[in-house]
């Protein structure tokens, strides 16, 4: 017995050790998205290895990565906002930085430490989120753009947004499960501006999604990877660069950037304001900012790269174009060749008033008559049956 | 009528195994995704060993199921020897009522209610990482507690209270009629809360959620935030991995308490 507990006792003290053996070393706090860095596996380049081993070189100190991963930025924002974790990296999207900004929640970069931002293409510095070039280091874009099996889709059907709304396609048609990206969808189609904070404009898109709704398969997000993958469904709505991950498993597929417009992403890196050390955390965006290391994320990730020596580089070029013919054209289109906007930062109303819109969008008709008649069938039954032997009781109960 | 309740019990464990069925079938799938069977292959299983993020995570997942297992097993063990102990009806009734409350609490009240306390503390201790493993232990072992005292409360109860009386009149003192004669006679229940606790812990995602800091990372965390892309086959695998584990944990489990029971 007192072994038994002298073991559970070198058990608790397992977590201590082990934080024990890393306090020797400086601790860099990164928060990215899944899936979202080259990490060695498939044969990659695991960055963060990479990092450590080349600090140690470089600066003779030893750091180690801390690398956990979110799933949208509001799960980032809201993390980073209760003030309880210090986190020294963060990737977020363009109007999350922009509310970041002026939450005062991001840390003014210091250039002097990321020399290689040089390579970042000027038309994506100094984007609307952060006019002036001082918080952010652009990482990865991408454009939404409609994904269809050509199998199932007619050539002469290719029409924009409309394909969304085709009778043709009814049932297998997915739409985003996230108020801002489906509610974009009816608003390029009408040629709204994504951004207004107009009622009308957003009544108009919301009516135009509940006519839609019969039509849809489902509102999904990644469980469009299975989807369109393995082919059951026609029609959907994603970014480019999750077009050419299906597009591997799937020739069928294809994609096309509807005329009426689009919405483009720009994920930057930026430290918090409440980083722990933020010399260590520039020079790791430097490092990501170095040629192979930007090639081997572009490469992983499969998004478009703001970074000239990844554009220019052949290797990449080759790689991507063994994944898709068209995949350069797809990911770098000619400047001007399609309209695109940044979402913006909604103010808090405009915000509440779409999620509502939202919310009754999902809750239109989205229980089907049949479901009330076989529940109240159920019930029913079950009240008669209790009936039947309450009934049954009383009347045993007068013979005896 | 027979069959009626044959067919229907098979119906029913098919309805529970077959999703897991089929993560272990596309485990062993040669291309990724669930687009169909293309092959058999043990691809997904390499990747997985090549995978540092997600064995950070699992080692994560482990080191915190065990230390918050052990932990609520030692003090829900002590709880239900003392609660067996208490002369008072209603003091006992009232405590046993308080501990169930994060059973029946719904998790993310749980979780939120933690996390604001840790950053109200931690701030009044002036910590910058007020969130951490510690915190996330504690968050664990609150909610394994009330599983492990209900699994020890009958077994202590079915204890024949003179066992322990003749124990100290032999000569016995309190703590080692406890060990000596208590813990063995319940060990089957305290064993059973440790495994609850455990598993319980493996897989919770809400309470962690809110309560982990920068520094740890569990596998529910993981695979939670790979949905911004898609989740990778080698998770099947992994899952699989722990499936058979839980499995054989639970085959080991059943045999050693089919073992004791057969020894009486």
């Amino acid at each position: 017995m007192k072994k038994l507990i002298a073991f559970f006792c070198l058990l608790l003290l397992l977590p201590f050790s082990s934080f024990e053996a890393g306090a020797a070393a400086v601790t860099l706090n990164v928060y990215n998205w899944g899936e979202y860095i080259s990490d060695g596996s498939e044969d990659s380049l695991n960055v963060n290895r990479e990092f450590e081993k080349y600090y140690l070189e470089t600066y003779g100190e030893k750091v180690r990565v801390n690398y956990t991963t979110y799933a949208s930025n509001e799960d980032m924002y809201n993390k980073l906002k209760t003030g309880a974790t210090s986190y020294d990296i963060v990737v977020p999207s363009d109007y999350m930085i922009e509310r970041m900004i002026r939450e005062d929640m991001l840390r003014p970069l210091n250039f002097d430490n990321i020399p290689n931002y040089k390579y970042i293409a000027p038309q994506y510095r100094g984007l609307f989120y952060d006019p002036d070039e001082t918080y952010s280091v652009p990482y990865a874009f991408g454009m939404v753009g409609i994904i269809y099996n050509t199998t199932m889709v007619d050539e002469a059907d290719l029409d924009g947004w409309d394909l969304m709304w085709n009778e043709k396609y009814k049932g297998g048609i997915l739409q985003f499960n996230n108020p801002r990206d489906a509610l974009g969808t009816a608003m390029y189609r009408r040629g709204i501006d994504v951004n207004t904070t107009d009622r009308a404009a957003l009544d108009r898109a919301a009516m135009d999604l509940i006519e839609q709704k019969p039509l849809i398969q489902s509102y999904v997000m990644d469980e469009i990877f299975n989807k369109m993958k393995n082919g059951s469904a026609a029609v959907a709505a994603y970014y480019a660069g999750d077009f050419l991950t299906m597009y591997e498993d799937n020739e069928d597929l294809a994609f096309y950037y509807p005329a009426e417009g689009t919405n483009v992403f720009m994920d930057a890196v930026c430290i918090p304001a409440s980083s722990a050390h933020p010399d260590i955390a520039e020079r790791y965006i430097d490092f990501l900012m170095r040629e192979e290391i930007a090639v081997a994320n572009a490469e992983y990730i499969y998004y478009a790269s703001p970074h000239t020596l990844v554009t220019e580089n052949e290797e990449y070029v080759e790689y991507m174009t063994d994944i898709h013919e068209d995949a350069m054209e797809i990911l770098y289109p000619p400047d001007g060749k399609y309209k695109t906007s940044y979402y913006q930062n909604l103010p808090a109303d405009a915000l509440a008033y779409s999620n509502a819109l939202w919310e009754n969008l999902k809750l239109a008709n989205s229980i089907e008559p049949w479901i009330y008649v076989v529940s109240i069938t159920i019930v029913a039954g079950v009240v008669l049956l209790l009936l039947l032997k309450f009934i049954n009781k009383k009347r045993m109960e007068k013979y005896y | 009528m027979k069959t009626l309740s044959k067919i229907y019990l098979w119906l029913i464990l098919a309805l529970l195994y077959i999703p897991i069925i089929v993560l272990i079938v596309f485990s062993f799938n040669k291309s990724g995704g669930t687009g169909g069977f293309t092959g058999f292959s043990l691809y997904w299983y390499r990747e997985l060993f090549r995978n540092a993020e997600a064995f950070s995570a699992l080692k994560n997942t482990l080191i915190l199921a065990l230390a918050a297992a052990c932990l609520s097993t030692v003090i829900g063990t002590a709880a239900a020897v003392g609660l067996e102990k208490m002369k008072s009806r209603h003091v006992k009734q009232v405590i046993l009522s308080t501990t169930n409350v994060p059973m029946m609490n719904p998790d993310i009240v749980t979780g939120i209610s933690m996390m604001l306390l840790f950053v109200f503390v931690g701030g009044m201790l002036g910590m910058t990482e007020k969130l951490n493993f510690f915190t996330l232990l504690i968050a664990h072992v609150t909610f394994c507690l009330p599983y492990v005292l209900l699994s020890v409360r009958p077994r202590l109860r079915q204890l024949d209270r003179a066992l322990p009386e003749a124990a100290k009149d032999l000569g016995c003192t309190p703590v080692g009629s406890f060990f000596r004669v208590e813990l063995p006679n319940i060990f089957g229940g305290v064993m059973s809360g440790f495994v609850m606790a455990f598993t319980l812990s493996l897989d919770d995602f809400v309470i962690s959620y809110f309560t982990t800091g920068s520094s740890y990372q569990t596998l529910p965390l993981l695979i939670y935030s790979m949905t911004k892309k898609e989740v990778k086959p080698d998770i099947y695998a992994l899952s699989t991995l722990i499936v058979a584990a839980v499995l054989l944990l639970l085959i080991l489990s059943n045999v050693l308490g089919g073992r004791e029971r057969s020894k009486k």
